[in-house]
């Protein structure tokens, strides 16, 4: 609030040091002549090494998002006996966490399976994820025609279908009619995305793509392995 | 250096504060002596109900964290455990649950005041920003909140929004594996968006609203006139059509407490869940990743979003098209200031044009959010794919019909409460 307060600034000294420098008849200018472009280059290397150090020290935090070792650890390959199920049933496993269905199918429907090719977005398989040996394996999309397996994981954004197994004029389920010449399949009842019993996507659905393969193998006639692309062979 | 003239009268603790902290200055610059128009009407209620919803968050939010347990063992437990056997457990769960939907009814009414009197114009672009910065990160507390209880669909709706960041060309997969912290929605989800929604969030909340009422103290309040009251000063300098801020609209803002607090109150007291908007069925059930419920909606808030997200289409071997546009009807939002073109900011002054197409606007946001409640069957998708197309005209087409649009004259001073 006064006026006669002692100026003890940072720049005391320095303004100090150009009443000296006035006496002695050398221009107050050259004392305080700035270099701006060497304070500039200082400026921005100081800022540039500061805003690496900024990256290097993200890395820690951004990967601790990462799946743990635990999580990893628990994603280990999983086994599953499906020799008790009987035709046109479905079983229900988890594998990392992400259900996974083996359905059963009868010989009458492995054969018909191939007859509605002309209905589906994606009847190769081409866009979809899914191992070589499923894609090889024509429209049954199995190793072993009677089980099929795959994620229970609608393609759209992550539902669980429902299976629909049965080929029906007007068969419901979830409320909705799926309407004449349901072959039988999978139904979404999140946005209504369809499917057919090899997991194959139909055309105009929300769902791009066919339903996910997860790599598997038979350690024996109906006992599968899901996570490996091989599995020893067992009794 | 030399200390606020309006301290200097300040005498005893006050004097003493006002010496080493402004407080007295800033009490009268911000609020007793911060000029607001006088002509403030119904819709200017929703800013300072926003704070008293923020602030109701805030602290029956602190009060949920001392008992609450993120893990996806315990958090539907610990939920249930808060609602039967802690001491008035069930109010402060419900106030919070219940403050979350009115958050969002305050803040679009509170938006749709902006676009009313164009509240957005010059030289309030950078509130208006601020503000779009706030709805932004109120949906991701919303979305995260809806999580924490860990019922079916906290689950099934944490798997679906997820989903979005997944469906990203090329990065997606490991985007989305690294947003869970797992193969899948699981502990270190819930764990995370635990630590987001009660830590980081709210400090980017409260951070964005102070910068949000820094910038409306620094250009002034707009009002239903749409008119700057600085144009007409008395010789004090102060706007004559322009009263301090405090009594005048402290007290104003009181009633629409009440009110608020009426309704606020009858809803946790008589419908909390509201009909299953608030809080649907399914989470009243723990999280099943085995099961997902049958049909699965956001909480009503998000609905319309939701509805655009699923009006689009997949195709070219993707659905990320559904993402882009449920992501550019936010970003949108931001531009608006610059692609209005009207000569007026205020609705009062404007034709024809711009109020039909506001309330086009109006009626298709709330028929997409309709859209998004619903299964999509029947006739919702394709009401939400035309719903959807009209959100986009009301911005996209803008720069045109806001300029091409007749005008009537702007008034001079407010046109009411003389």
């Amino acid at each position: 609030m006064s006026d006669e307060r002692v100026d003890r600034g940072p720049h005391s000294v320095l303004k100090a040091a150009a009443a000296t420098a006035a006496e002695t008849m050398i221009p107050v200018d050259d004392v305080h002549a700035v270099d701006h472009s060497r304070r500039r280059l200082l400026t921005a290397a100081t800022a540039g090494i500061g805003a690496v150090g900024v990256v290097f020290a993200a890395v820690p935090f951004i990967a601790s998002w990462e799946p743990s070792v635990r999580a990893r650890a628990l994603g280990a390959p999983v086994t599953v006996d499906a020799s008790k199920l009987e035709d046109g049933q479905m079983l229900k496993v988890v594998w990392r966490g992400q259900p996974v269905f083996v359905v059963r199918r009868s010989k009458a429907v492995v054969d018909a399976i191939g007859n509605h090719n002309d209905m589906l977005a994606d009847p190769n398989s081409d866009a979809s994820e899914q191992p070589a040996y499923i894609k090889a394996s024509g429209p049954v999309r199995a190793r072993n025609p009677e089980y099929w397996v795959g994620l229970a994981v609608c393609t759209h954004l992550g539902c669980s279908p429902l299976g629909a197994f049965e080929p029906n004029d007007a068969f419901q389920v979830a409320g909705t009619d799926l309407g004449a010449n349901w072959p039988g399949g999978f139904y979404c009842p999140c946005h209504g995305s369809k499917y057919d019993i090899s997991g194959r996507v139909f055309k105009s659905m929300p769902a791009p793509k066919n339903l996910t393969v997860p790599p598997y193998a038979f350690s024996s006639d109906a006992r599968v392995v899901i996570g490996e692309d091989e599995a020893p062979k067992s009794t | 250096m030399a200390a606020a003239p309006e301290s200097a009268g300040s005498k005893g603790f006050l004097g003493w504060i006002d010496q080493r902290f402004p407080l007295t200055a800033l009490w009268r610059s911000q609020v007793s002596e911060y000029y607001a128009p006088k002509n403030f009407n119904f819709w200017y209620y929703f800013g300072s109900l926003a704070l008293l919803v923020l602030v109701n968050q805030l602290v029956t939010g602190i009060f949920l964290a001392m008992n609450y347990k993120p893990g996806s063992t315990e958090a539907f437990a610990s939920v249930e455990y808060i609602m039967r056997d802690v001491s008035w457990g069930w109010l402060i769960r419900y106030m919070h649950s219940t403050g979350a939907s009115a958050f969002f009814v305050v803040v679009y009414l509170h938006m749709f005041r902006a676009l009313l009197y164009g509240s957005h114009r010059k030289p309030r672009e950078l509130l208006w920003i601020f503000g779009c910065l706030i709805f932004l990160v109120l949906m991701a507390e919303g979305f995260m909140g809806y999580v924490l209880p860990w019922g079916n669909m906290s689950f099934w709706g944490a798997q679906v929004i997820t989903s979005l960041f997944g469906s990203l060309p090329v990065i997606g997969g490991s985007l989305l594996e690294w947003i869970r912290g797992d193969y899948v929605i699981a502990d270190a989800t819930l764990n995370r968006f635990f630590a987001l929604h009660v830590a980081a969030l709210p400090l980017a909340l409260i951070f964005l609203v102070i910068a949000h009422l820094m910038a409306l103290h620094e250009v002034g309040s707009n009002n239903p006139d749409g008119i700057d009251i600085h144009d007409h000063e008395d010789e004090h300098g102060h706007p004559l059509d322009g009263v301090p801020f405090h009594p005048y609209y402290t007290v104003k803002d009181l009633v629409g407490v009440m009110f608020f607090l009426v309704i606020f109150a009858g809803i946790i007291f008589f419908a909390p869940t509201f009909g299953g908007l608030f809080l649907e069925g399914p989470n009243f059930e723990p999280a099943n990743p085995l099961q997902t419920p049958p049909h699965i909606a956001p909480v009503w808030y998000f609905t319309p979003f939701y509805a655009m997200l699923r009006a689009v289409p997949s195709f070219w071997g993707t659905q990320v098209w559904g993402v882009l546009v449920m992501g550019a009807s936010i970003v949108i939002l931001f531009f608006v200031p610059w692609l209005d073109r009207s000569p007026v900011r205020s609705i009062r002054y404007r034709g024809p044009i711009y109020k039909i197409m506001l309330a086009i606007f109006v009626l298709s946001f709330i028929t997409l959010g309709l859209c998004g409640l619903k299964p999509p069957a029947g006739i919702y998708p394709m009401l939400a794919k035309i719903c959807t197309v009209l959100y986009f005209a009301f911005f996209l087409l803008m720069p045109w019909y806001s300029r091409f649009d007749s005008v009537k004259p702007v008034p001079e001073r407010v046109t009411s409460h003389d």
